[in-house]
């Protein structure tokens, strides 16, 4: 007996955490796929960089890493105006935004790795139509976000389908259904966004690819480096006993 | 004969500088124990860690902007656009964290071996003071990437001596410069991060081995090797640290450097752990986190202050966790060293020394919930009553006869044909011939094999706990 109060004791921890999180999607993150990541910044450019920054990569970056040319960098995914060595900079400044959203768009460099990708991906596709509003929507994984969904024109305007719950307790969203479809299909939409995201995690850590290329040899070497030591070791260590 | 040009400069070094002398004292003549296992490499990796640290922190910090405006972005301008900045800030971040463990691992040795113990007090204090110096210089060196968690966590540590009555207040705020974390904070938190806490951490190390070779190392035994020596002087039982563990020590040394570079390849964030989600964030002194958790290594200590109803006491709780630490040497009244020869008792309150400080450590990492807190409490108390029983349970055990010289214990190659025969036990094997006239044979786990064996282990971990 007091050993399994004892062993009770010790599971203790993990059983008093259970936690209420939303159910996110999963995003398929691919970065070796190149024409995913230039779909995923034009993507970018187009619809989120009119508020948000990612001021911590440069043209010339994309440019190396996705194996575009500096020329079709500029003209495809860069707007007007940009050159190549230039970060990549919100039109829109901070005391305007202020005024205009109560807040700061966030630099968006960073987000894959603050938020994860899979969260992103449900971001992006959680909005619906909320009239009570300021912007006239909601978001089920960030509730009450002070941002429009800027993809409404692709993705249609969704609307929240409720669980069935008893009188005066706090409803529930059980899914979210298209009321009036986009210029997309569901189908190309999560494509549409999964690039997106895709080039957000390669924005949040550029040299992802290349760190894990080098991985194998570094591990390599080090693993025929420890035989060598090992047989070292083994050779003087003969005559101990 | 006439010396060449390469020892006429020996010499005139030697002359002047006791250089051989220091080297035969410390490396090829210093006599260490011949069975050291496992738990002996994590001082030499310690070190190595040390100078990885130096290295690193040294290039980081001729791009990095100890600047609250800059501080963010220069970290950032280090991870993409100076070459190889990536990797030397990997290295640092992760290098932080497998300092903790292998430091953690070596105060383990220290203790299961009673390396502590008498006539090495003042090593295990240096080494204590050498802790509580990395603490600090962990601490101060996570607020300089200047995220989300770096000000938060300062804000939250900080403000603990704001708990002190009458002058914390007026503490906290020294400490801080300001009212709240801000420039001023972060510009003395980089001077102590990378002048003042590593001088005295270098000191420390120092001093920690100028104690260690003057009473030479203990071993899995815990016997003094001094005690009996051979006619020329030297411990029966000692072969010179230099080349023999020089060698060993750069097996583990492979070994170590194996697993630090997958992390630091393949998941330098850790999952969160190593670098925390929420520190991609810049600090933004409006908006308070939801959920601020220290660093993995601070979390046993963090749980054991939430566990405290009261601010101040959980204060003084979290400093105690600490303190005890350093009065281990007199707190263990155990005539026997090594955990080898000691009594049940002290088996026993070790296992659930380490349980309660692994739990301590989750449940610091997790949100303070009613039942997080209670969980917190019993193994805080569980925490502090393996240190201050210890006067009475290791005086009450009854301890094992401790042999005269040192006992061997078999290697891992060694073992290679016992854990052959344990393998075959579990499975069946049966020739098979197939269709085609092929013998091959096929193999099956064994239910009652596996079963005897989980028996046999489980026999044998009770005994060791007697």
């Amino acid at each position: 007996m007091k050993k399994f109060i004892i062993l009770l004791l010790l599971l203790l921890p993990l059983s008093v955490f259970a936690s209420e999180s939303v159910h996110l999607q999963d995003a398929d993150i691919d970065l070796s796929d190149n024409a995913s990541l230039e779909r995923g910044a034009k993507t970018f450019v187009t619809y989120c960089l009119g508020c948000h920054s990612a001021k911590h990569i440069r043209y010339k970056r994309i440019a190396i890493d996705l194996k575009i040319s500096d020329e079709e960098v500029l003209k495809e995914i860069a707007p007007v105006g940009a050159a190549i060595y230039d970060q990549m900079h919100s039109a829109m400044n901070g005391h305007d935004a202020n005024k205009w959203f109560g807040t700061e768009p966030p630099d968006l460099s960073l987000i894959a790795r603050s938020r994860g990708a899979d969260w992103l991906y449900s971001y992006l596709k959680g909005f619906y139509v909320d009239k009570s509003k300021p912007l006239g929507v909601n978001n089920v994984v960030f509730e009450d976000v002070g941002m429009p969904n800027m993809l409404w024109q692709l993705q249609g305007l969704q609307t929240p389908v409720y669980k069935n719950t008893a009188e005066g307790e706090a409803k529930v969203i059980e899914k979210l259904e298209i009321e009036q479809p986009g210029t997309m299909s569901p189908e190309e939409f999560d494509k549409t966004v999964n690039d997106l995201v895709n080039f957000l995690v390669y924005v949040g850590e550029p040299v992802q690819l290349e760190r894990e290329r080098l991985g194998k040899y570094v591990l390599f070497f080090l693993a025929m480096f420890l035989v060598i030591a090992y047989l070292l070791k083994k050779e003087y260590w003969k005559d101990i006993h | 004969m006439k010396p060449t040009r390469i020892e006429a400069c020996c010499n005139w070094v030697e002359k002047r500088f006791p250089m051989s002398k220091l080297w035969n004292d410390h490396m090829a003549q210093y006599y260490a124990p011949k069975n050291f296992n496992f738990w002996y490499f994590f001082g030499s990796l310690a070190l190595l860690i040390l100078v990885n640290q130096f290295i690193t922190g040294i290039l980081l910090t001729m791009n990095y902007k100890p600047d609250a405006k800059l501080a963010f972005d220069s970290v950032e301008y280090i991870m993409r656009d100076v070459d190889w900045g990536w990797l030397v800030r990997y290295m640092h971040s992760t290098g932080a964290s497998a300092f903790f463990i292998v430091v953690y691992l070596h105060m383990f040795r220290g203790l299961i071996y009673g390396s502590f113990k008498q006539p090495r007090e003042l090593i295990w204090t240096f080494g204590m003071l050498i802790f509580v110096c990395l603490m600090a210089e962990a601490f101060m060196g996570y607020l300089l990437p200047w995220g989300q968690m770096s000000y938060w966590g300062a804000q939250v540590i900080i403000s603990l001596f704001s708990a002190i009555p009458v002058i914390g207040d007026d503490l906290s705020l020294w400490i801080r410069g300001d009212y709240v974390i801000s420039d001023a904070t972060l510009n003395r938190f980089f001077a102590f991060h990378v002048i003042a806490v590593p001088l005295v951490l270098i000191m420390l190390v120092f001093l920690h081995i100028v104690a260690l070779h003057e009473v030479g190392s203990n071993n899995p035994d815990g016997i003094e090797i001094k005690e009996s020596k051979d006619p020329w002087g030297h411990p029966v039982d000692g072969i010179p640290f230099h080349p023999y563990y020089t060698v060993k020590d750069i097996v583990g040394v492979g070994v170590f450097m194996f697993f630090f570079a997958t992390i630091i390849f393949y998941m330098p964030d850790m999952g969160g752990y190593f670098l925390e989600h929420a520190n991609f964030i810049p600090a933004d002194p409006l908006k308070t986190p939801e959920h601020i958790a220290p660093v993995w290594y601070f979390t046993p200590f963090y749980a054991i202050l939430r566990a405290v109803p009261d601010k101040f006491a959980g204060v003084i709780a979290m400093g105690g966790a600490i303190v005890v630490l350093f009065m281990l040497p007199w707190l263990d009244r155990s005539p026997v060293k090594s955990v080898r020869y000691r009594g049940g008792i002290f088996k026993k309150a070790l296992v659930f020394f380490v349980i309660s400080f692994l739990a301590l450590g989750y449940l610091g990492t997790q949100p303070a919930t009613y039942g997080a807190v209670i969980a917190a409490r019993i193994f805080t108390a569980i925490y502090f009553g393996f240190f201050l029983l210890m006067p009475i349970y290791t005086r009450w055990e009854k301890t094992k006869p401790v042999p005269k010289s040192l006992t061997h214990t078999p290697s891992l190659e060694e073992r290679i044909p016992a854990i052959k025969a344990t393998l075959a036990e579990m499975v069946v094997t049966t020739e098979v011939t197939t269709t085609d006239g092929r013998t091959t044979s096929q193999i099956k786990p064994n239910p009652a094999g596996i079963k005897a064996v989980l028996i046999r282990f489980a026999k044998n971990l009770k005994a060791s706990l007697e």
